[in-house]
């Protein structure tokens, strides 16, 4: 099990460095992500975030890239609503990055 | 003497890399914890006994699998599969020849299964299974993606992918599991799919494809999810429902159902089409989550099985599912027998989807409009598990006809990559066979580079930029590794993305 340290306190994450408890996320810890995977986090990362959240405490699951976009699309207007743009703010990919980032488990399977 | 004599330029010809040992000694995946061994009947760690509990597998397996016995008794070391490999081609290291992969197993197979290697061992180059060799069988079985191109150049016919699936079954069975894999087995029992996407998450999913293809097309197109009394139930990998460029298929499949006007059915509870258990050579598991779909089908009465765009899923559906799960002629239990009167035994059960549409194009049944691909020229990348252990159609090769005629009746440009690199002796996309993970990322990008070699000769001499698949993890791999070779990960699709863009339906704006 690895570890990340956080203003003094230590939380588990996995070997890839997703938090294993998604309790324990809070907007300091995701910065400190962020940090690991040098992402630069503006207002419209966070917009990103704070949907994954908000999904997954619905679903149990991060959200589609589709609906992702779409949701993105509405927020932050319609030339914003696409994956490329995603990728801009997440190079690694909005999927798993993000997802980390937003202290979700990472999406499995062939994606 | 005449003037003009000249010299053609030289050719690039396909050569062998120069051998870099050890090159990929440290490449392994992440070890699978305890609790996701456990979930799926394993051993969750190597601990005390693990070498006579893999020894005993290996006897196990070697008495069941008579193809095993064979493959590690025949190989001759003639050198025929030593540069097939894309592993190999794109590494260097020479434990990723076909032979040296087998001789990992061979060796132990000599020193604990045969009298010469018992007696003899350092004559017959027998070895113990020792804690160093097992850690080498981790790495380098998690360097073969079970695509069984070597095979096809084997003349005496043996299947690496075989053997590479019983090394990663006993190290299972000693207590050493592969993450990827075994956390999404875990996964398509506790959940439904690979993806962990529960059924609401699902339902909401398809609700906005409705919506996003009502937008485009003005068309009532429907993704309908658990639908008792539909004709077909479609099973599809999860990707499909999640992941770009996966989507654009599934509204392919979609839009093809709805101008057929053949009612249709996704189900929550058999979401997947993807079988790890294949990749992990488990037979146990293998039949366990072939057994969903055989559920989901008597559950809602449907009379057609369709498999969506997933290379290794059609293996097991057109190969497997008739002896695993009666879906097809072979089961013989009641629920076999149940569903074999169920089934409209008119269309071939299972149907690859690339099937069904062709059948319908044939019989003019749908309206393209080809020219709405005119943007892209288009390659097809024959994906392994279809190109060289199924078929579809009626005749052989089919599996290669059928979604190049697809694709040449939607789009109007189409190009073949070099022959050497598709249809059987197709190169593997680099991320199969349970590799598709992030820690293996270089050892991906390695083994796309023969592909990688071919998309670039048609991109520079003929413009290509599109490169149609039929499997998820073809897909998701290129979409990751193109940008490393200077593509933009836009350019692999799907068969059925294109489908999608051709297709007219009746209400349009």
């Amino acid at each position: 099990m690895s570890t990340i340290e956080v203003a003094g306190k230590t939380f588990d994450t996995d070997e890839e460095g997703y938090l294993v408890n998604l309790a324990d996320w809070n907007e300091d810890i995701a910065g400190h992500i962020a940090k690991l995977e040098n992402v630069d986090m503006t207002s419209n990362h966070w917009e990103v975030v704070n949907f994954l959240r908000k999904y997954y405490e619905e679903y149990q699951i991060a959200p589609a890239v589709r609906v992702l976009t779409k949701a993105i699309g509405k927020q932050l207007g319609p030339e914003k609503g696409n994956s490329q743009y995603l990728y801009e703010l997440f190079p690694y990919g909005p999927a798993k990055q993000a997802c980390k980032i937003a202290g979700l488990p990472k999406p499995t399977g062939c994606v | 003497m005449a003037a003009d004599v000249k010299a053609p330029p030289l050719r690039t010809l396909p050569i062998a890399p120069d051998l870099a040992p050890g090159a990929m000694a440290g490449s392994k995946p992440y070890v699978a914890t305890d609790k996701m061994q456990q979930a799926l009947g394993f051993p969750g760690e190597l601990g005390e006994g693990w070498q006579e509990r893999a020894l005993g597998k290996m006897g196990e397996l070697l008495g069941k699998y008579r193809s095993l016995k064979v493959y590690l008794d025949s190989c001759v070391h003639c050198g025929a599969c030593s540069d097939k490999c894309h592993y190999f081609l794109g590494t260097g290291d020479p434990i990723n020849m076909p032979v040296a992969r087998q001789d990992l197993m061979r060796s132990v197979y000599r020193r604990h299964f045969t009298l010469a290697g018992k007696v003899f061992p350092k004559l017959v180059g027998a070895r113990d299974l020792t804690k160093e060799v097992l850690d080498q069988w981790y790495s380098y079985y998690n360097q073969c993606s079970e695509c069984r191109r070597c095979s096809v150049f084997c003349p005496y016919g043996i299947d690496t992918a075989e053997i590479t699936m019983a090394g990663k079954e006993i190290m299972d069975a000693a207590g050493l599991g592969q993450k990827y894999t075994n956390e999404i087995i875990g996964k398509v029992h506790r959940i439904g799919n690979n993806l962990g996407l529960p059924g609401p998450a699902l339902a909401d999913t398809l609700e906005g494809l409705e919506e996003d293809v009502k937008e485009e097309t003005g068309a009532d197109v429907r993704f309908p999810l658990d639908e008792k009394g539909a004709e077909v139930l479609l099973v599809t990998p999860s990707a499909d429902f999640f992941a770009e460029p996966h989507v654009d298929s599934l509204i392919g499949y979609a839009k093809v159902f709805h101008a057929a006007g053949i009612r249709w059915t996704l189900s929550s509870r058999a979401s997947e089409a993807g079988n790890f258990g294949l990749f992990i050579g488990n037979y146990d598991q293998l039949q366990k989550i072939a057994l969903r779909i055989r559920e989901a089908a008597l559950e809602l009465g449907v009379k057609r099985i369709v498999v969506g765009e997933c290379g290794h899923a059609w293996r097991v559906a057109y190969s497997m599912w008739n002896t695993l799960a009666g879906i097809g002629a072979g089961g013989t239990d009641p629920f076999a027998r149940q569903l074999q009167s169920q089934l409209d035994l008119r269309y071939k059960q299972p149907t690859h989807i690339c099937e069904l549409t062709w059948d319908l194009i044939q019989r003019g049944a749908l309206t393209l409009d080809k020219e709405a691909n005119d943007h892209r020229v288009v390659t097809f990348h024959d994906s392994c598990n279809v190109a060289r252990a199924s078929r579809m159609g009626d005749t052989p090769g089919g599996q290669f006809e059928i979604p190049r005629a697809i694709i040449r009746a939607v789009a109007n440009k189409y190009v073949e990559m070099a022959p050497g690199t598709t249809h059987e002796q197709t190169f593997c996309c680099g991320g199969g066979g349970g590799l598709l993970t992030d820690e293996l990322l270089d050892l991906r990008v390695k083994g796309a580079l023969p592909r990688m070699e071919a998309l670039r000769e048609v991109a520079d001499g003929q413009s290509v930029n599109f490169m149609a698949t039929i499997c998820a993890i073809c897909k998701a791999q290129f979409t990751k590794v193109l940008p490393y070779y200077g593509f933009k990960m836009s350019m692999v699709g799907g068969v059925h993305q294109l489908v999608s863009t051709a297709i007219r339906l009746g209400a349009k704006h």
